[in-house]
């Protein structure tokens, strides 16, 4: 096999959480907002019908939420809006004016360190592919802050909005578990 | 021989740091495979070695001592990049994180074909073991005769040579003088003896874990570059469908953002400068454009009988003996049909692709589980030579086969062809995944049997009707979606690979007559591989009639099963799983079913019981309990194969009980997750897998074994819960199914 010398690095063109900030003309009015993002202030101008799934990983180049259905019927977009969870996909970024807003790479203390449910899920192993991760561990968090599970059965059922296709799902909940422990 | 057992209750890694060691051993004498040798010196290099033995195809020496290996196979949420360097570290010495694994792109890894089969552990592990082993060899011989001495002089570790006795040391690299380990890798290669085993077989943690739960980039849905623009396809209502005609003008006063629309044949698709105005784009492009009808879905039809009148290519699988005494009228012969509806892969992630056409080179990255067949696909489509189209392998949401990853990478493709210098992301919508990705083949089978005066099975006959199960690019354009719509398109070739419809159709047991035939129909929906193939759907016909006909010879379904069998693995795990379940209690209206098998008749073993409970009012099922033995050979990380059992025992127990693709005349129906509902978490059981492990044998891989007994284990113990045997998939409630 001979290796064809590329004079072109594909890997050097790709930039590490690279804000992809609009970059044409707009024909619609925007809308200027403040969000606070994982602690930062964030001021962005969107059109009304951006959502805030879109907001956060075009915008603010946060692409740790994912996009699976647009639809709120997977939980893969989960974020926390003033600690509480919302599916960021139904919910449009206008709305939240003054919001904080929590993602996944805003949940641990450091870089050196991983939030108690981060570090839950890799004790248990609680992936596979991975793609789904993001969104049950935010809607873990906030579903303990509501404080109403408890028990096992209680955590399946008010987690039953996250989809795993892998069938990763006796190891979430086994996570879930120690952080209500 | 050395078991595992995982008590799904205990945290993993606490459990590991408990015990210190996760391997309990106990001892069974007597058989051949148990007294098996480790095979030290092996007489053939392994399957993609053999093609490609160039060592610095394999291995290249980093200079600050870390070696990267090259592989052709993805990331699929199967841990094959760790379980990789496990084997490499192994062999080279090194430790664990001095081993850099680089997956799939073309021109730059080896090419082995697709991510699939369960093959990465059989063949690219293997491959690498030997190649590491090898390059172990070069590396002391060539100290050797630097310091003028033997190579048993010398000793190894963490990427630096010794000599004994004396302070001479040297790092690879040195050794190397800045040049790459060079020739053939050549037997004999002396391989590590599994005694001394630091990595292989052990649990190890995912290397790529802390990424996920911090969500950092990692996939292609991820990928963001300077300039890149975002574009959606849009397609047809259904297969056949052509464009009529496109509005434009229309259509771009409604979409005033737009930066490009690409027409090409019915192939249609919208590009603008963010992701959201793409997606309104392309809603808008729907309402302006006009589509031909198609030739009608067979709606509400009965598929089980619907598939069975097409125009079939017949093959005999397997005879032996004579069957004709199936046919005697003297009570003593079960039969039963049997039916599985199309299935969807149903990724989490819709499919995407990012390309970028510069300077003459086309670059794509993609979540393709087979980069160099897409590549060679996409190029004749495009007209460009193969060389001139560079894909890179860039994990995508799970797969569990062949869905919508290449299409997805056609389409930016296409889009890029028509924007050079542009790097285009396109992502598809969630019903374009639903509705367009190659599923599972919907399968009839018909299975009749019959005992002799013993209780034992004397004949067997067996009949499977399917269309093919692979239609994977396979370097032919016509298995890409896009390539069908295009001005001048490419058809879609007739059949795919069809032995996976037949694929487990001869039960693993000892039947003196038997015969299988095989039925090929070329069905109404598009089609291609889903984890298992046809291995589901076989496996789910076979052992439900063992259920049958364990119960007609008044046996214990184990027993029946162990009484015919004479290999000594499929005892085993068998054995041990009537063991794992031996203290469960069935409450009233519960029942636990079981069955087994051997995947593809050759690779791993797996036995799977299942526990249920039917309400008599509603007839809906509840599963209780599902457990797994496994015997996959050697063991190269346990905690993969525990993951990839448990997940398949999940997943088929979400596509028995509730996955159909459902359709009307002219559209697939079932495009989002309300209409195609999988497990959501209420429905998950408690799930035990224990898995046996063999170091002394080949590793035969485990990401499908699991998948095939579980429908079976299912419906067995749906019959013992509810008296009532459930022939046609899925399952949704007994009463339904009646």
């Amino acid at each position: 096999m001979s290796f064809c010398v590329y004079t072109f690095n594909p890997a050097a063109m790709l930039t590490e959480n690279a804000p992809i900030l609009p970059k044409t003309e707009r024909s619609f009015d925007t809308k200027s907002i403040t969000l606070t993002v994982n602690g930062k202030p964030r001021e962005l101008n969107v059109m009304p019908w951006v959502s805030l799934l879109d907001a956060l990983r075009e915008y603010i180049g946060l692409t740790g939420t994912k996009k699976g259905c647009d639809h709120g019927q997977c939980g893969a977009c989960t974020v926390l809006c003033d600690g509480k969870r919302i599916l960021s996909c139904l919910t449009l970024a206008t709305m939240k004016e003054g919001a904080e807003i929590t993602t996944i790479e805003g949940i641990a203390p450091s870089d050196t360190d991983l939030h108690p449910l981060q570090k839950a899920f890799i004790e248990n192993d609680a992936f596979q592919c991975g793609y789904c991760t993001p969104g049950q561990i935010c809607s873990a968090i906030g579903m303990l802050q509501e404080g109403k599970a408890h028990s096992r059965e209680e955590v399946k059922e008010l987690m039953s909005g996250n989809l795993c296709r892998c069938g990763a799902n006796v190891y979430i909940i086994d996570a879930i578990m120690e952080g209500i422990k | 021989m050395k078991e595992t057992s995982y008590n799904p209750q205990l945290s993993r890694r606490k459990f590991i740091s408990n015990l210190g060691c996760l391997t309990i051993s106990f001892s069974l004498i007597g058989t051949d495979w148990a007294e098996a040798k480790p095979k030290i010196v092996e007489e053939n290099l392994p399957g993609a070695l053999r093609r490609q033995p160039r060592l610095d195809a394999w291995l290249e020496v980093l200079g600050d001592g870390r070696v990267r290996v090259l592989i052709g196979k993805m990331e699929l949420g199967q841990g094959v990049r760790t379980a990789i360097a496990q084997v490499a570290a192994e062999e080279l010495d090194l430790a664990l994180n001095q081993i850099e694994v680089h997956l799939a792109e073309t021109e730059r890894t080896p090419n082995e074909g697709y991510t699939a089969g369960s093959g990465s552990m059989e063949n690219t592990a293997m491959s690498v073991r030997y190649a590491a082993a090898f390059a172990r060899q070069k590396l002391l011989e060539m100290a050797a005769r630097r310091w003028q001495t033997e190579s048993d002089q010398l000793t190894m570790a963490n990427g630096v040579v010794s000599r004994k006795g004396k302070k001479q040391t040297l790092r690879f690299a040195q050794l190397l003088n800045g040049a790459q380990l060079e020739g053939e890798v050549k037997l004999p290669v002396k391989l590590k003896s599994p005694e001394t085993y630091r990595y292989v077989g052990k649990a190890i943690p995912r290397t790529d874990i802390e990424q996920m739960v911090r969500a950092q980039a990692l996939y292609v849905q991820d990928l963001r570059m300077p300039g890149m623009v975002h574009a959606r396809v849009v397609r047809p209502p259904v297969y056949g469908s052509k464009l009529l005609s496109f509005d434009e003008q229309a259509f771009a006063s409604k979409a005033p953002d737009l930066l490009k629309t690409v027409i090409d044949g019915t192939f249609l698709a919208v590009v603008a400068a963010d992701e959201y105005q793409a997606v309104l784009a392309r809603q808008s492009a729907l309402e302006h454009a006009r589509w031909s009808s198609a030739t009608p879905l067979p709606e509400g039809q009965d598929l089980a009988q619907y598939i069975r009148g097409f125009p079939a290519k017949s093959q005999k699988v397997k005879e032996q003996g004579t069957t004709e005494a199936l046919d005697q009228k003297d009570g003593k012969t079960v039969k039963a049909s049997y039916f599985k509806p199309y299935q969807m892969h149903g990724s989490i992630g819709p499919s995407c692709g990012v390309a970028l056409y510069k300077e003459g080179t086309l670059h794509v990255w993609s979540h393709s589980q087979g980069i160099y067949p897409f590549r060679d696909a996409l190029a004749k489509m495009l007209g460009l030579e193969a060389e001139k189209v560079h894909v890179i392998g860039v994990p995508g949401s799970g797969c569990y086969g062949h869905n919508g990853a290449d299409d997805a990478a056609t389409d930016a493709a296409l889009v890029a062809m028509a924007m050079p210098g542009t790097p285009i992301r396109l992502q598809w919508m969630r019903e374009d995944e639903h509705a367009w990705e190659p599923y599972g083949s919907a399968m009839g089978m018909e299975a009749e049997a019959r005992l002799d005066d013993t209780g034992k099975i004397s004949h067997w006959r067996y009949s499977v009707w399917s269309d093919g199960h692979s239609n994977r690019p396979g370097g032919n354009p016509g298995n890409l979606l896009a390539a069908w719509h295009l001005d001048k398109p490419f058809p879609q070739p007739s059949m795919g690979y069809f032995g996976g419809g037949y694929r487990n159709s001869e039960p693993y047991y000892d039947i003196p007559n038997l015969k299988i035939d095989a039925h090929a129909f070329e069905g109404p929906l598009r089609v291609s591989s889903l984890r298992s193939l046809g291995a589901y759907a076989n496996i789910f016909a076979i052992e439900s009639l063992m259920d049958e006909l364990a119960e007609k010879a008044r046996q214990d379904p184990l027993d029946f099963r162990l009484a015919h069998s004479t290999d000594e693995r499929a005892i085993a795990v068998m054995k041990k799983l009537g063991k794992m379940i031996e203290n469960e209690k069935n409450g009233p209206n519960e029942g636990i079913g079981l069955a087994f098998s051997r995947y593809k008749n050759v690779a791993s073993y797996c036995a799977v019981a299942a526990k249920v409970a039917v309400d008599k009012n509603s007839g809906e099922v509840k599963v209780l309990g599902l457990w797994a033995a496994l015997d996959a050979g050697q063991v190269i990380n346990l905690d993969g194969v525990i993951n990839q059992t448990e997940g398949c025992l999940i997943q088929a127990t979400s596509w028995t009980l509730k996955e159909e693709v459902g359709f009307g005349q002219q559209q697939i129906s079932t495009r989002d997750w309300t209409s195609y509902p999988i497990m959501r978490y209420t429905e998950v059981p408690k799930v035990q897998v224990v898995v046996i492990d063999h170091p002394e044998l080949e590793p035969l891989g485990a990401g499908e074994a699991a998948q095939a007994p579980t429908a079976a284990a299912l419906v067995n113990a749906i019959y013992r819960a509810s008296g009532k045997r459930i022939r046609n998939l899925p399952v949704k409630s007994v009463d339904e199914v009646g």
